[in-house]
């Protein structure tokens, strides 16, 4: 298992450095000078715009130019944002527990329904139920979710005024962020109410993110299950005369997860690209929201230290997915 | 359709004159539009979608109104079906004053055309390259595929998004873009495909029989790996309509005032909780095309893939 996780992590390097490259490349394939872009200074002196230059190592040949990047990346440095002039970094973490406690709301959401309605589907494979379950599931898959959101917010914040627009929790609360997590975080501070509004303010970015997943993990779990259900071990269990909820949910479900667990592995980059989107409509302060917004300010140095920073995220998740699937099927480990 | 000409399999049969190779083409798309009809939703897809191809092509005949001729006196006017609404705007008109119906007809002609562009770019590209990893294998196998394995770790929309902000937004740099991220999808189905039929017995034959590497690879072997392709190029159709709209949605796409059903949105949103349909009915124009599509994609799978005739 160890040789397993190390021949992953080596297979990781190349790529790493790939993204690297790409990133590193981003700034200097945008139209305009560079260091008119790190910088963001307009009509600056020939003595300021040498000493600039000097600063980001421009007047370095390119190889040494991407070395020292690498080796600021390495020490933590990811750039300084030009409209905050904050590290990159920083900000990033600051940003990524709103989009990680939505994502992993999401993704629950999506498991908690998707599974059982794909094994549901495939039990009763052809009926009514399956037919409106899958009918349903390619609804979602085929989804425009910038406009499902705004959707939701005419009819649960328009015309029902259930939940709110925008934001994470209501102004009227305020407490320091201890985890940074909205849920956990309204529940410490002990306030009144400070949960449930923390919690309505989640509902509907979670039903947005979650929609997409939801559908593929539904449609996934129905073919695993259709095809381990139709194997000989299962037979075996059913005419051993095994009551149906133990064939199912013991000898066919062990086995149709396997793959299960790949497509919720693979769902992090479609949540990640979903929350670009979730989180524009629904005003959430995550990483999604702060990418899209420093590309429209022109904050290259943010865009460049958040594209790394957001691949290295689903390079790591796709390494443990690995793992976990080396885990539950000892056959693909050799 | 061709394909409808040959809904009963015993047509081919009968077939007087042609020559063989005719008669087992046709047996085959017979065979094809045997299993494709079996799935209902597939039919139902293939319908709506010639719908929206007809409605794209006639759309100068259809749009009852210019899609860019701003009506004073019509500003945010509700459906007809509306106590406000009036019978010459059927789905009324947004901030300007614009027929939304009319934009909607015309939009369908960007969507059909970004989904063509984006698929015929990237899987021309996405099989020249997979071709030749698959075939020479080795250290291009390895670089091609490392390649493929950096664009495949970023989220397809936020590449897409930075490649527009280095490109310029607009509507042709999006394709560009939503191109470029789709292609390692189809240069890994074919590598993986060509590798399947390398080792195989006609292959070899072909090969001792002096075929050139360039024959091999597309005489020979392509024509062996395409139904997966197929499959693919249907999905990633709609995913290229669907990216498409939300580069158009974020202001990255198709700039305004091109009626493109996600630049529409964008410039729609403003007015979400005052006019509903200004809002919906661009995004189920989305949905009713990207879903006609999947469900064609199903119907292709089932039809295509052999292992699942079985059942």
């Amino acid at each position: 298992m160890f040789r397993f996780f190390l021949s992953r992590l080596a297979l990781l390097i190349p790529t790493f450095i790939g993204v690297s490259i790409v990133a590193f490349s981003f700034i200097r394939l945008l139209p305009g000078d560079p260091i008119m872009l790190l910088a963001g200074e307009r009509g600056m002196t020939e003595e300021r715009y040498q000493q600039l230059r000097a600063l980001y190592g421009f007047d370095q040949p390119l190889v040494m130019q991407y070395f020292t990047y690498l080796t600021d990346l390495l020490q933590g440095d990811f750039g300084t944002s030009i409209v905050t002039k904050r590290p990159v970094l920083q900000e990033f973490l600051t940003l990524f527990p709103a989009t990680l406690e939505l994502s992993l709301c999401a993704i629950l959401l999506a498991i908690i329904v998707g599974v059982p309605v794909g094994i549901i589907a495939a039990v009763r494979r052809g009926s009514w139920l399956d037919q409106s379950v899958m009918g349903t599931a390619l609804v979602g898959y085929s989804m425009p979710i910038f406009w499902w959101g705004l959707l939701l917010i005419i009819l649960f914040s328009g015309i029902l005024q259930w939940t709110p627009v925008s934001g994470r929790i209501s102004l009227l609360y305020y407490f320091p962020s201890t985890t940074g997590f909205m849920l956990i975080d309204s529940l410490l501070s002990g306030q009144d109410g400070a949960f449930r509004s923390a919690v309505s303010h989640l509902v509907l970015p979670t039903v947005v993110l979650a929609t997409i997943p939801l559908a593929v993990i539904a449609r996934q779990t129905r073919s695993a299950m259709l095809e381990v259900l139709g194997e000989d071990y299962v037979r075996t269990a059913r005419s051993k005369g095994l009551p149906p909820l133990r064939v199912i949910g013991l000898h066919a479900l062990r086995n149709a997860l396997i793959p299960v667990v790949t497509t919720i592995g693979l769902q992090v980059g479609v949540l990640l690209a979903g929350a670009i989107l979730t989180e524009t409509i629904f005003s959430w302060p995550g990483i999604g929201k702060w990418m899209v917004d420093s590309v429209f300010k022109r904050d290259y140095a943010v865009v460049q230290g958040g594209l790394l920073l957001i691949a290295a995220i689903i390079m790591i998740v796709n390494l443990i997915v690995d793992l976990l699937y080396g885990l539950i099927n000892p056959r693909i480990r050799h | 359709m061709a394909t409808t000409n040959t809904k009963d399999p015993n047509a081919a049969v009968g077939l007087e004159g042609g020559t063989v190779i005719a008669v087992t083409r046709r047996a085959r798309l017979a065979e094809f539009w045997y299993y494709f009809s079996q799935n209902r939703g597939a039919v139902i897809g293939l319908y709506i979608f010639a719908a929206i191809v007809v409605i794209a092509v006639l759309a100068p005949l259809i749009a009852p109104h210019s899609p860019s001729v701003q009506n004073r006196g019509a500003f945010l006017l509700p459906p007809a079906w509306e106590t406000a609404g009036s019978w010459s705007f059927i789905l009324g008109t947004d901030a300007v004053g614009r027929d939304l119906l009319s934009r909607l007809i015309y939009g369908a002609r960007f969507s059909l055309f970004i989904g063509v562009v984006v698929v015929s770019v990237a899987v021309s590209v996405g099989i020249i390259v997979g071709l030749v990893a698959g075939y020479f294998r080795g250290a291009i196998d390895t670089v091609i595929m490392r390649m493929m394995d950096i664009i495949l770790a970023f989220p397809s929309l936020l590449l897409a998004l930075v490649l527009v902000a280095i490109l310029g937004p607009g509507l042709v740099n999006a394709m560009i873009a939503i191109a470029l991220v789709q292609q390692p999808h189809y240069v890994r189905l074919t590598r993986a495909a060509v590798m399947g039929e390398k080792g195989r017995e006609y292959v070899t034959a072909a090969r001792v029989a002096g075929a050139s590497n360039l024959r091999l690879m597309f005489k020979t072997i392509l024509p062996n790996c395409t139904a997966p392709l197929i499959v693919q190029a249907a999905l990633s159709f709609s995913t290229a309509i669907l990216d498409a709209a939300a580069l158009g949605f974020l202001g990255m796409g198709a700039q305004p005032p091109t009626p493109e059903w996600g630049t529409m949105l964008a410039e729609a949103r403003e007015f979400i909780l005052r006019a509903w349909w200004v809002v919906t009915f661009p995004g189920l124009a989305i949905l009713i095309t990207v879903l006609a599509i999947n469900l064609m994609g199903d119907g292709l799978r089932d039809a295509l893939d052999p292992k699942l005739k079985r059942s």
